[in-house]
This record gives C-alpha cells, structure tokens and sequence, in this order.
C-alpha cells in the first residue's frame, strides 16, 4: 500500500508554550522527505503527533486518504506507520531475533494467537532471520540486546521498522552517534529501501541527508519556515538565516 | 539436567502423602499449593505485565463468599457455585480492569488497593450477606465422581491437579504469541504501540485472567478451609500475595511457586522454632528486593551458573522481567 | 441538633488525626514519589511507643515527643539504609516500604503484645467543654486545634524557610532544583524522617480516639490513601482539605449507613484516580 502523508495546519501546545504552531506538510507517496531545524525546533515533536504519540490540539492528519488524527498509536501502526526513535527504547533483556519477531508479530493476527510457541516458531524465525540478515546482523541474532553497539542497535531499530511493512516510515536521526562507516551501510541501506515505503527523516548530518532526500522542510519554533524541493530549500536565504543566525 | 529434576519434582509429589510424615505435612502441602495458585494468578499480572496490585486478594475472596453462600443459603450444588463464583469473580475482574487501567504505576497500585479494600468493607459490614467478621462457616468440599475430598490425601491430589492444570495452561499462554506481547507491552509499552499492539487490550485481558485464576484458588481456599471470612480480603493477605511473587521471581514460571513456598513453610514451620515468622519474612524480602531484584529463582538461577552445572531454571532472561522499577520509563 | 453538632466535632476532630497521618504521606510522595506503604506503620509505632512512655508515668506531652523522635529517627534510617540504595527505582521503593511494614508490625507484635490498649486523654482534658450552651468532649477539640497547630507549622516551614523553599522546589520540578544545587539526597531523609515523625505523632494523639491495636498500621494506611489521592498528590493544602472532608464522609457514613461505610470512602478515590490522576488540589499525577 503506497501513501503519502498529508499534514494540515496541526498545532500542539505544553501548558502554555506552542511547540507546534500550523504546521503543514505535505508528502507525495514514495517521496524521501527531509525535516531539518535547529534543536528545539519541535521536529520529534511532530513525529510524536503523527505517529500518534500526542495528541494534536488541532489540525489534521492524512494517511493516504485517511483521516487518522483521532487514531492511537497503535491503529496508525496498523495503517503502516512505522518509526524509530531518538532514544533506544529496545527491549533491551530479549536478544535481538526477538525484537525482530516482536516487530513482525505487531501487524500479523497471529498477536492474538493463545497458545503456540513463540520463542520456536519456525516461520516466524524464518522471517525475522531475513529481517537480520538486510541489515547485515543476522550473525548475532541471538545475542542479546545489551552486548551489541549503538551503531548495531540503530541499524536493528531500522530492521525492526522495516519488518513492520509500513507504508511510512518515520526516521529519528537514524544516523546520529555513529562513525562514519556505520553511517555508511545505514545510508546505503536506507537508499535500498524500495519506493512503496514513504519516508520523512529528521537528520543533522546535511551531508548525508540532502542527498537522501527529494524535498526538505525546514522547521524552527515549532513552524515550517521553509519548504520546498531540495534545491530550493537550500538556495533559500532564509534556511541559511535558521542555521547561521541572523 | 532439568528434565531429571522435574521428573524428580514429580515423583516427589505424587508420592508425597507417603512420605511427608502425617496428615499434618499434607495439609501443609496442600495448603501450599492453593498459595501458589494465587501466586500465580498475581504473577500474570506483576510480572509478565508489570502491573502490580495490591487488592488482588478481593478476588480470591469474592469467588470464595460466592461459592459459600450460594452452597449455605441457597443450597446450590459444587458444581453450580463453583460456576457461579468464577463467573461473578470474572466480570469483577472485568470491570475493576476497566477501572484500574485508567491508570498505571503507582496510580495503578493505589486503585487496586482501594478496590481490594471496597471488596472487604462490603464483607466485613454487609453482616446479613456475608456473616461479618464472623464469615461463613460450616461449608463443604466437593466431591467429585462421588469421591469424598475429606481425607488430607485425598484433598492433596485434587489440588494438586488443579495445580497441574492451571500451571499447563499458565505456562502455554505465557509462552504464546499473545504472552509474548504481554511482556512488550511490561517492557517497552511506547514501543510496543508504535508496533501495533493494542497496550490497553493485552492488559485488560491479563487483569481479566488474573482474576479468573484468583477466582480459582479462592475456591480451593474455601474448599481447604470450608471457611471463608473478611480476613482473607485484607490488605494484609493481598500485601502476603504480593510478597510471595517478588519474592519467588516476577515473570517466571517457577517464581510464584517458591515464593508461596516460602511464605507458608515460613508460616507454619518457622513459627515453631522461630516465634516472630512475619517479622523474619519481612526482612528476607526486603533484602530479596535490596540484592536480589529477580527473587529466588534469579538467586537459584546465580548459584546454579557459578555451581557450573546446566541447570537452569526455566526461567531466562527474555522470560524473566527487569527487576521491579527498572522499567517504569515505559509507562 | 446537637447529634450534628456532635458529629461534626468527632468529624473534625478525626480529620485532625487523618491530617497528621496523610500529611506526611503527601510530602514524602509529593518530594520522592514513593507511596510509602507503611505509613500506617509508622502511625502505630508511634501510637505505641507514646503509650509505653504514657505507662511509664511520662505526660502526654512527653509521649508525643517521644513518638515523634523515635519513628522520625527510624524513618530517617529506613531512608539511608535502605530506600537510597533503591534510588531511581520507585516501585522498588514503594516494595520495599511494604516489607517494613511487615516489620514494624510485627515487631510491635512482639514488643506490645495482640491485645487492644486503650489510651487515656491527658488528665486537663478528659471531661467536657462547655460552649454556645452545648457539651462538647474535650479532647476533640484539642485534636483538632493541635492539628490545626500542626497545619499552620508546616505552612510556615515549607512556605518561610529556606528548607521549606528547598522542598518546594524539588516538589516542583526535581531536575531543575538538582541543578540549581540542591542536596536532594538530604533532603530525601529530612522529608521521609519528617513525614514518619509526623505520622507517629499523629498516632500519639489518636490513641485516646482509636485506642492501640495490632493491625491498626493496616486500617490507617487506605485511609491515608484516600486523603492523600481526593486532595491531590503533594499538595498540603489539599491533605488538609482532603483530611476533614474525609473526616466528615467517615464519622456520619459510620453512623448514618454503617453497612456502606467503606464503599462511600473508597469510591470517590476510585473514580478521582480513574477520572483526573491528579486529585482536587494536586497538581502532580502519581
């Protein structure tokens, strides 16, 4: 299922600070979206609202065709909205085939299935090896979580995402804290991902992400200040303003 | 190694009437059986959900008055109380569940308390009903097949397939594809959203369960005790339940078991040599939750490693919870 | 007439007591979001450690120092020995509190014996009052002018003094306060050892009320909860505006449905907590 995803005028507030002032986004299906800003700017802070996390305030939230702003988390998950995250929140005591299987097991009705086996079924071990075996980390799967790096935990976040067929994926600063080889076979690796996954990727690392994505929005203060296609994004005057100061 | 102690573990107990030196022991045994099933019952939710409650006792409780007054003052049948209790046990557990789960951590241990605590005002002050503090007396066991459950050998084996059964299907449903999700949602709950799972769901059905099971011990209590007062609704007993889950290991099979262990052996032997038994359980379980955040069976699971042998308990780490609090982000 | 006027006082009189009791509960939540779970405890260790000085032939002023003392100093070592090593992990402490209550009670067990103790008023205050032409038993009214006492100490302590400025802040917003340098972990013993103190103090003076009794530790501590969730957690204000509401719904529940007398205490807090986590006044969510 291909879907863009289309945000309108969405607005969030903390006690009296607005963290999300009208944004509107705008994101064709199998588009690489940017999402830049300095920090502070509310940049996860929209991924929360779209992914469900919070609740906007006001404005809306379009899946495709769908309205899925009154929608939890895990309804929009359902619809195919996949994310990683700024923080490792991975279960952290299971080894890593787990959190694969887990990440499988999400979407399939097989998650209301009483009895059975989880920890030997075959095909889902199958499946998830696979999952590994695309981030290249299927040699440690059945590690657990705590004895492998940061950089192996990032790329098994994206595993993970990955495995959970989304039709948009939400990425955190997936390359942020990683040295530059792992930075490359994450880039490559997020190239490879094919064109039915909608993407929207908050990044620091310009080099990296300017080639990666086809438009950019530029967000600061919790409002789009820029947006618009690569190129015009960057020739813009005003992006450069947001990053160098006035 | 492990398949070797369990057959042990099983020779043990079917033939422990033989060998357990009087009636006395096998009531004991059996005693601590049906406090393993709470045990258990509380363990689904404590440590495969990571929802701890302190009212767990009130279903124990309501499933045992049920039983007992429809029995005393309507003259039903086993069967039919048995059916009765369970049913009005589950839909109370349906609906606290709808309650409490508004909330979670300490909020969610608060609500349970106060649950719990309406439970027991009711049977304490509802005097026509329930007897007061005198409860009901005068109950039966059932009988089976026409077998008299009078006899403590007797009643040892009829609980201890209750056991069997209801720690079989325990352990398949935890093992399950649903029990996996269960512990995402005690590990990672954010997470495990952002995956698909319906985190309010998969807690609410465990709650449900939980009662459920509760409901099943409470019916052996009464069984056992052919008594039933407001005392066994108490905060006190629902604390006890508590204490013998974080004591014997939260999330493991085994865990709920030894902590019940602990808790009546403690109880009835150790008061003989020992005159102030609760006082001696306090201090092993607060330095059970000071040094050994996994319980007894994390201790056992140590010893067995550093003693070389492959001995493991069923009990390893993706089955096995973070010690209590670790995790608490995750709400 | 006078029935009203009489339970009134009996309402107000213990809502001082749950004052005493619940505001210390409130405070060692509202600093270190621990639900202590053996306040009730405390409570009753002080109620009987005044009654052992009482039998020694001390005043009552004397046993409530006494009280006061003795359960503060152990608060303050439950909180160094054994809550600091479980720090950062609530839940774990919130365990831990249980356990020692299983102690404390157990050991009051021990040391005072399974029967109920009576307790009698100080000697000035054991008859009645006379006021506006009705008879009143004295030692309400000084319960609750003690506990009013009591309130207004701890409006001056946390609202005038450096201490009190400490507290609230960290109440506040406890990443701040640690960065602005405050000494959070002494004033986690300060806090925990006031709240025990105040809680074991408060026993001293219900005694002559509720008399001593094994499992009393297991009676106050829902009631404390009750309090402490209907006037918001952390807040003072709302543990005293909780306490004598609470006071008021128990005293005429008692008399008026006895049979429903837990249900009407309980539910409120039930659907409070359901409804808006943060109670009346509270302004934190547990």
């Amino acid at each position: 299922m291909n879907a863009g995803l289309r945000v309108e005028g969405l607005c969030k507030s903390f006690g009296g600070l607005q963290v999300t002032r009208a944004v509107d986004l705008d994101v064709a299906a199998g588009e690489r979206h940017l999402l830049i800003g300095p920090n502070g700017a509310g940049k996860t802070t929209l991924f929360n609202l779209i992914a469900g996390d919070l609740r906007a305030d006001s404005g809306r939230i379009r899946l495709g065709t769908v309205d899925v702003t009154r929608e939890s988390t895990a309804h929009r998950a359902q619809r195919g909205v996949a994310r990683t995250y700024q923080i490792v929140t991975l279960f952290g005591r299971d080894p890593l085939l787990h959190n694969v299987k887990l990440a499988l097991l999400g979407r399939s009705p097989m998650r209301w299935r009483q009895w059975g086996d989880f920890a030997t079924d075959a095909g889902l071990r199958e499946r998830a090896l696979a999952v590994l075996e695309s981030v290249g980390l299927d040699a440690k799967a059945d590690l657990p979580l705590e004895q492998t790096s940061y950089g192996e935990k990032r790329r098994l976040e994206i595993a993970m995402a990955l495995a959970q067929s989304p039709s948009l994926l939400l990425l955190d600063e997936p390359l942020a804290g990683l040295s530059s080889s792992e930075r490359t076979t994450v880039t490559d690796l997020l190239a490879g991902i094919p064109r039915e996954i909608t993407i929207v990727m908050i990044e620091h690392d310009m080099q990296a992400a300017l080639a990666f994505a086809d438009r950019i929005t530029v967000l600061h203060n919790g409002e789009v200040i820029v947006a618009g296609t690569r190129e015009e994004v960057v020739r813009d005057p005003r992006t450069r303003e947001i990053y160098l100061g006035h | 190694m492990r398949r070797l102690l369990l057959v042990a573990l099983a020779a043990a107990a079917l033939t422990l009437p033989l060998w357990a030196g009087g009636a006395y022991y096998v009531n004991l045994a059996s005693q601590v059986m049906i406090a393993a099933l709470f045990a258990m019952s509380l363990n689904l939710l404590v440590g495969y959900a990571g929802l701890t409650s302190l009212g767990h006792a009130g279903y124990l409780g309501l499933s045992a008055y049920i039983s007992g007054w429809l029995m005393l003052r309507l003259g039903w049948g086993h069967g039919a109380a048995a059916a009765a209790a369970l049913a009005g046990t589950t839909a109370m557990a349906a609906l606290f569940g709808l309650v409490a789960l508004r909330a979670s951590g300490i909020s969610f241990l608060m609500i349970t308390l106060a649950l719990g605590q309406i439970l027991w005002g009711v049977a304490y002050r509802w005097a026509d009903m329930t007897g007061g503090d005198n409860g009901l007396s005068g109950l039966t066991r059932p009988s089976p097949f026409g077998i008299d459950l009078g006899p403590p050998d007797r009643f040892y084996f009829f609980t201890l397939g209750v056991l069997v059964v209801v720690a079989g299907a325990i352990a398949i449903w935890v093992r399950s594809p649903f029990g996996a999700s269960i512990r995402a949602t005690r590990d990672q709950a954010r997470r495990a959203s952002a995956l698909g799972f319906n985190v309010w769901l998969i807690r609410w059905l465990t709650f449900v369960v939980s009662g459920f099971l509760g409901g099943v011990a409470g019916l052996m209590y009464v069984y056992y005790h052919q008594f039933i007062s407001p005392h066994s609704i108490s905060l006190a007993n629902s604390a006890e339940m508590l204490l013998m889950v974080i004591a014997g290991g939260p999330g493991t099979l085994v865990g709920p078991v030894l902590g019940a262990t602990l808790v009546v052996l403690l109880k009835n032997l150790a008061s003989a040599y020992v005159d102030r038994w609760v006082m001696l359980l306090g201090i092993v379980y607060v330095l059970i939750v000071l040094f050994l955040p996994g319980g007894i069976v994390a201790g056992l699971d140590r010893l067995g490693t550093r003693l070389g042998r492959g001995a493991r308990l069923p009990s390893r780490t993706s089955e096995a919870p973070a010690p209590p609090g670790a995790t608490e982000a995750s709400h | 007439m006078s029935f009203w006027l009489i339970q009134s006082l009996n309402s107000l009189a213990l809502g001082g007591v749950l004052f005493t009791l619940a505001a210390g509960f409130s405070l060692i939540f509202g600093l270190m979001r621990i639900a202590n779970l053996s306040h009730g405890a405390y409570f009753m260790l002080g109620a009987y450690v005044g009654l052992s000085v009482l039998d020694q032939g001390y005043g009552f002023g004397w046993a409530i120092l006494a009280a006061g003392l003795a359960v503060g100093v152990l608060g303050a070592v439950v909180e160094r020995l054994i809550l600091r090593r479980l720090a950062g992990k609530t839940l774990a402490q919130v365990l831990a509190t249980l356990g020692i209550a299983f102690i404390i009670a157990d050991a009051s067990l021990w040391v005072w014996g399974g029967d109920p103790r009576p307790v009698s008023a100080p000697g000035f205050l054991r008859g009645a009052m006379h006021l506006f032409g009705l008879t009143f038993p004295a030692y309400r009214l000084a319960v609750l002018a003690i506990s009013i006492v009591i309130a207004l100490g701890l409006w001056l302590l946390l609202d005038k003094t450096r201490l009190g400025v400490m507290i609230r802040a960290s109440v506040d917003d406890m990443q701040m306060a640690r960065a602005m340098g405050i000494p959070a972990s002494r004033l986690f013993t300060i806090v925990f050892c006031l709240g025990a103190a105040l809680a074991g103090i408060g026993g001293v003076i219900a005694a002559p009320i509720l008399s001593v009794y094994p499992g009393m530790d297991a009676d106050m501590l829902p009631l404390a909860l009750v309090v402490v969730i209907l006037g918001g957690l952390g807040s003072l204000a709302g543990a005293f505006v909780g306490s004598f509401l609470i006071g008021f719904i128990y005293s005429f529940g008692q008399v008026l449905a006895p049979n429903l007398a837990y249900f009407i205490l309980f539910l409120p807090m039930v659907v409070i907590l359901a409804a808006r986590p943060r109670g009346l006044f509270g302004r934190l969510s547990a």
